[in-house]
């Protein structure tokens, strides 16, 4: 029986099969972050985070140098509490930085913006686990029109 | 009238017949104690044969199925600004639907034509009364190994396909048309779910591998064992096979998704 090469080319088959399912496992569904390089966590409260979800971007001036690696909710207020995950190419961030959640386009995901501060001799840089005081929360389109047409009712 | 009325009757009761033969037929390959010593060689050669000569048209058509959802998605949705969604969408239409619809139906004129002509031209040249003659039955010996080898191969290659497919969209979306490369991974990924999406399409093609192997075993054992009744039960195994999995598809999407 020609058993041999046929056992292999099976086998190879399965293997295929198993590999193709890692992949959708790994790359196409939302199984476990795998990040790589080295990072450090900062992390940010916000009122309000919107549509901001876990993996997405945290961008400076457009370009991305980390991701939203969890959203808990944090003390007795229960406020929204995002952890970022930041490439450690880019660790000069001082504590004056500002964060907000931004829309790409009109319809697009949200993602943080980190705008970073000033640097000078009475400042400190952020480190691991350090907090960023400065947040602006996500735009509630409902608020927005909600204070727009209580504004109109005032005049 | 009467005469249509007659016709009619016969018609249900050769399909209710045929239908039975089916399942007589299914229950006699399948059960009965399993013999894995004898029964793995046969296995092997006959997922060669089913799953891995159908490897390269189903990575061929999924990566171009990939490619053109690829570009449709991409023309429509950059028009809204919303590129980012290409990933997603993409991945959510070959797991749920176009991996295991499309294997099935390329599976069904791959392989499942070639086992209705294999198994009629057996029986056509008395090959399974032979067999019979020497004691060994034919269902244990040429069915039993075939449908498990068909049942097995197909979740395979809807998996591979649903994978080469969202890499052909990722070659489109991202290296050709330039979507962002982490927005198309991570959106895909907050809306892509293992057990919602990945799970259900598996089981959707463990159902058409089950029907389209079904019947085309039972075309072929059934046939009318000559030239014409095997090109028949052939192309019959083709069009019944096709017609079963996009009606399946329907009522499996309305239960998983619906």
């Amino acid at each position: 029986m020609e058993s041999r090469t046929t056992q292999l080319a099976v086998g190879m088959f399965v293997i295929i099969g198993v590999a193709a399912l890692l992949f959708l496992g790994l790359q196409a569904a939302n199984t476990s972050a795998v990040s790589s390089g080295e990072t450090y966590k900062i992390y940010a409260k916000f009122d309000n985070i919107g549509g901001l979800k876990e993996r997405s971007p945290v961008k400076v001036g457009g370009v991305v140098v980390g991701r939203v690696s969890r959203i808990t909710l944090d003390g007795e207020y229960y406020e929204p509490l995002v952890e970022m995950t930041i490439s450690a190419t880019y660790d000069e961030f001082s504590e004056t930085s500002s964060v907000s959640i931004l829309t790409s386009g009109l319809l697009g995901e949200q993602y943080i913006g980190l705008r970073p501060g000033f640097i000078d001799d009475t400042v400190e840089l952020l480190k691991d686990g350090d907090y960023i005081y400065d947040t602006k929360s996500a735009l509630v389109l409902e608020d927005l029109i909600g204070q727009f047409l209580f504004s109109q009712g005032n005049d | 009238m009467l005469d249509a009325i007659a016709r009619l009757g016969k018609a249900v009761l050769d399909s209710i017949a045929g239908a039975g033969a089916a399942l007589l037929m299914l229950l006699r390959a399948l059960l009965g104690k399993p013999q894995l010593r004898k029964s793995f060689p046969l296995l092997m050669q006959q997922m060669y044969s089913i799953g891995v000569l159908s490897l390269v048209i189903i990575i061929v058509s999924g990566l171009f199925i990939g490619m053109v959802l690829g570009l449709q998605g991409y023309t429509i949705l950059v028009d809204f600004g919303a590129e980012q969604s290409l990933g997603p969408m993409v991945a959510l239409a070959l797991l749920r639907e176009l991996g295991p619809v499309v294997t099935a139906l390329l599976f069904a004129g791959r392989a499942g034509s070639a086992l209705t002509a294999e198994i009629g031209l057996m029986k056509a040249t008395e090959q399974l009364s032979s067999l019979e003659m020497m004691a060994v039955d034919p269902l244990r010996r040429i069915i039993s190994p075939r449908f498990w080898a068909g049942f097995y191969s197909m979740p395979i290659l809807a998996v591979i396909f649903s994978a080469v497919g969202i890499y052909g969209g990722y070659l489109v979306g991202v290296r050709w048309l330039g979507v962002d490369e982490g927005a198309f991974w991570s959106v895909m990924q907050s809306s892509v779910d293992w057990n919602e999406d990945i799970l259900n399409g598996i089981i959707k093609s463990i159902v058409f591998a089950f029907v389209v192997t079904w019947i085309a075993l039972h075309k072929g054992y059934n046939c009318v064992p000559t030239s014409v009744g095997i090109s028949r039960a052939t192309t019959s195994t083709v069009v019944t096979a096709s017609l079963a999995v996009l009606g399946l598809d329907f009522i499996l999407t309305a239960l998983m998704f619906g």
